[in-house]
């Protein structure tokens, strides 16, 4: 095995030499990737080995599938890994993620890396210290049940003798399959589990020594910027060039055009000169076909021929509605919305005729990997992908898009390059939350118990052709396969109510005619919260009973009644009638409650706004959001994640809107696609309602889609009036209150 | 003929183009981690750093523009602070660097380069600033992960500290 370890370390070494990253990569973390990096991955997930390493100095490497994009799990994890080998945090490190190097756990989506990549975790660290009892049991002449262990040291109770984990394999492989079958520790005995451990990567991110993708630099490199049209067109269509004139970026030296098909980029060795050349370069593209404007976008989308299905069907809707006291429609409008990375994404690559590293900020270094092998004509495991963390990415952002577009500059150059795509680049050609028409129906009896609910919902899915790869190999726009996260949600629309008879229809439209969708944090479900809530909201007015009682009375689950309780507690919230104070003041305040999730968990907030009716202005002054995510291993990260929420669904929700004309998107810079910012942020209140005994879920999207319910309601108890569509921006809310 | 400027305190010679925009001579010549790009329009912070002590973007100054002037990035913070405190040696950290790190404010922390920059112009100028007075201020910058909240509490817990530090 010493042999094979140096044969490792040598090609392994090697590989990274040639490419010379030293003094890129922080040392220490590198030390153990170069090891096992010589050859391409997914490592066997049935090997002890692939999961860990311990060392001799008495420490161990965790090799996590999961990407660090803000959220702390790179700590998280560690913390669960930390419990069942019982180390000490500061035993224990993680390694970048590597598709030479580190398990394919599946993308970093669905805020699952606890949820999904814990358990995984857990058990191969349980399996693992299982392995290291047995040695120690050996070493010191001791039955198993009489070992203690604490901070790697392995002793015997009540007798004398100590042996550490690093002295019984130090640094050699444990050559053990993952059966995971090790039996975990009880909650009773953690330690750091359920803990608000501080982050580990915050020192290094306010010191300035954090590197991030944007900050990668490689010896011999070239900067590339692509060249497209400022702001996407409809997505089917691409982008087709007419004509170049390489002589307009004559003057700029060094700096050349890189084409192939209607992929254009440009190259050159300094940084501004291919800023300024991407910008003076002359090209003439295709006219684009029309698209609805971003005022009858939603009309067309209604009236367009779809592809329908039935997602949720219980009871008879009709005979329910027939019958009851009190029912409400509410139809609802949502924009397009941009993941709007502050950082715009970045990627550096090295394409030669036989292999490719690419380092970017992916979520999933093995679909990245597979997708840069199919553009690049290479086999996939020639391409090895390494994930830096870039700005906050919040879903599919153009990381995939700038992996290939840097993997096709150096292909075409010759050269390493590294590509920082524009402001322009990212708002203009991102992977959009799809815009949305929401229809509800709702009933309720005299009782107010709700008996009937109907959601219709018309959208388009996302991309699953990269622009990239679209212009690079003319190929077609097409749609992302699956996913429940595309449709009409049977969690948020009516799934937390205990409703007798209920339909739910998603009509789907052709992605192609539209603009490029994607996973955006809280897919949809901000859209679905703002039409669904809106509507029981409006059932619970209509039976003049206070909103919080009357969720109270439509909801069985305890764990659903428990994050709408700690809301509610958080809030101070006292009953009444919701909008029992209207008034003609300039000022008025109003107060809403909400549900909501994305896939398992269960959200709650309660918003106090305040409407500006003269101005239009919508405030939101206090949001509170609570969260139950079973088994919180970090509270204080899950903390952070409700106060980050909270406040962008407040942006989404007041000013994020993707803005198009006839021909391409207009949204381009941070003038013309508004986020929150100081001057406005609420205040927030997060709830982490903790449940040790339950099963981790996801807990970094689910109350964004009660915040965006709560403020809607908010506005009503304000004034009066639903909303219809949002943002809530100040010309639309006084139209909403004149027609009122 | 090259152009000298001096960068948290050394002096540094570029061979960059004198129109060349600051933040990449900071980034690609001096390979300093603190300014990075967000949209090279001046419009979100990324690329603050302090030229002669003011909060300046430098994705739109062009290097040319700070050649008798002052640079302090990120990174020379601390040494920034002793000198104006006069204090014998720079601590580790600025007290907004440490107390950005006590409120956990950061999650990508992509943009706490351009809130630390402000932050610390803030602080040099007002020592107590208001909430309202730190909004006001700071509101040039977008943290898109959302942690304002946190950011707030940051300055005031850093004002609090300096404040006692100068007693």
């Amino acid at each position: 095995m010493k042999t094979l370890r140096r044969e490792f370390l040598k090609s392994g070494g090697a590989m990274v030499v040639g490419f010379s990253l030293q003094g890129v990569l922080p040392g220490q973390i590198q030390a153990q990737a170069l090891a096992r990096g010589s050859a391409p991955g997914p490592p066997d997930a049935k090997q002890i080995d692939t999961w860990l390493a311990v060392h001799a100095d008495n420490t161990a490497t965790i090799y996590i599938g999961f990407a660090e994009l803000g959220q702390g799990n790179s700590t998280a994890l560690l913390q669960i890994a930390a419990d069942e080998l019982d180390l000490d945090m500061s035993q224990l490190s993680s390694v970048r993620l590597d598709t030479n190097v580190t398990p394919n756990q599946g993308g970093t989506y669905s805020s699952a890396s606890i949820q999904r990549g814990g358990p995984q975790i857990r058990t191969a660290s349980a399996e693992a210290r299982a392995a290291l009892l047995k040695l120690a049991s050996q070493k010191l002449n001791a039955p198993l049940d009489r070992l203690t262990v604490s901070e790697g040291v392995v002793s015997v109770r009540g007798g004398t003798g100590s042996v550490k984990y690093g002295d019984l394999v130090g640094d050699k492989p444990f050559n053990l399959a993952f059966t995971n079958s090790a039996p975990v520790k009880p909650i009773t005995e953690y330690k750091l589990v359920g803990k608000p451990v501080p982050r580990r990567d915050s020192p290094n991110k306010v010191t300035g020594k954090y590197i991030y993708m944007q900050h990668v630099r490689v010896p011999d490199m070239l900067h590339g910027r692509v060249v497209r049209p400022r702001g996407q067109r409809m997505y089917g269509a691409g982008a087709k060039v007419v004509n170049i004139d390489e002589s307009s970026i004559r003057a700029i030296p060094g700096a050349r055009v890189v084409r192939k098909n209607d992929f254009v980029g440009v190259v050159a060795p300094a940084e501004w000169d291919a800023v300024r050349a991407a910008q003076q370069l002359k090209i003439t593209w295709a006219a684009p076909p029309a698209l609805p404007d971003s005022a009858s976008v939603y009309q067309q989308m209604r009236l367009a021929k779809t592809e329908d299905r039935v997602v949720g069907q219980k009871g008879d809707i009709e005979a329910a509605f027939g019958g009851a006291p009190h029912t409400t429609t509410q139809t609802v409008h949502g924009p397009y919305q941009s993941h709007a990375p502050f950082g715009p994404n970045c990627a550096v690559a090295n394409v030669t005729a036989d292999s490719a590293l690419v380092m970017c900020s992916t979520q999933d270094v093995y679909g990245t990997r597979t997708s840069l092998a199919r553009v690049l004509g290479l086999a996939p495991e020639k391409v090895r992908v390494q994930y830096y963390e870039g700005s906050g990415t919040y879903g599919h952002s153009c990381y995939d898009d700038v992996a290939q577009a840097a993997g096709l500059l150096s292909q075409l150059a010759g050269k390493p390059v590294r590509l920082q795509f524009m402001r322009w680049d990212e708002l203009g050609w991102d992977n959009y939350g799809p815009a949305h028409v929401g229809e509800v129906r709702a009933a309720a009896d005299a009782n107010g118990k709700i008996v009937a609910y109907e959601y219709q919902g018309w959208h388009h899915g996302w991309s699953n052709v990269e622009t990239s790869e679209q212009l690079a190999l003319s190929k077609p726009g097409a749609e992302w396969p699956g996913g429940a996260a595309q449709q009409v949600s049977p969690l948020n629309c009516g799934g937390m109510y205990d409703i007798p008879n209920l339909r739910l229809v998603n009509h789907k439209l052709p992605v192609t005619e539209y603009f490029k969708g994607g996973w955006l944090r809280s897919p949809l479900d901000l859209s679905f919260s703002f039409a669904s809530e809106q509507a029981i909201d409006h059932l619970a007015y209509l039976a003049g009973i206070d909103p919080y009682e009357f969720r109270q009375r439509n909801i069985k689950d305890p764990r659903w009644l428990g994050v709408l309780d700690a809301a509610a507690k958080a809030a101070g919230w006292k009953p009444s009638k919701a909008a029992a104070k209207v008034s003609t003041a300039q000022i008025v305040t109003g107060r809403g409650i909400g549900v909501g999730t994305h896939l398992a968990s269960y959200g709650a907030a309660v918003a106090e706004i305040e409407v500006n009716r003269e101005t239009g202005k919508v405030l939101a002054k206090h949001l509170y959001g609570a969260i139950d995510a079973g088994q919180v291993v970090n509270p204080g990260n899950v903390e952070a994640q409700i106060g980050g929420q909270l406040v962008q669904a407040a942006s989404r929700m007041f000013y994020e809107e993707i803005a198009f004309n006839t021909t391409n998107v207009t949204s381009l810079d941070w003038s013309t696609y508004k986020v929150m910012r100081f001057d406005e942020c609420p205040q927030v209140h997060p709830v982490v309602v903790q449940r040790l005994d339950q099963r981790s879920s996801g807990a970094g999207e689910e109350v964004m889609a009660a915040a965006a319910g709560a403020i809607a309601n908010a506005f009503f108890d304000a004034t009066g009036v639903r909303m219809k569509q949002y943002p809530l921006t100040p010309a639309r809310v006084l139209a909403a209150l004149k027609s009122a | 003929m090259a152009l000298t400027i001096t960068v948290n305190e050394r002096q540094r010679t570029i061979t960059s183009a004198p129109d060349t925009p600051l933040l990449y001579v900071l980034s690609n010549e001096l390979e300093l981690q603190g300014p990075r790009f967000g949209c090279g329009l001046a419009q979100c912070g990324s690329c603050s750093v302090l030229v002669n002590g003011v909060e300046t973007r430098s994705c739109v100054t062009p290097v040319s523009a700070v050649s008798r002037k002052s640079v302090t990035t990120l990174e020379g913070l601390p040494a920034w602070y002793a000198a104006q405190k006069k204090l014998p040696q720079a601590p580790a950290m600025h007290p907004v660097q440490q107390a950005m790190l006590d409120e956990q404010a950061a999650q990508c922390g992509y943009c706490y380069n351009g809130m630390i920059v402000k932050a610390s112009e803030l602080l040099s100028k007002n020592a107590s600033p208001t909430d309202a007075q730190i909004r006001t201020a700071m509101n040039g910058h977008i943290c898109r992960c959302g942690t304002y909240p946190r950011i707030i509490h940051a300055v005031q817990r850093a004002s609090r500290v300096m404040a006692g530090a100068a007693r």
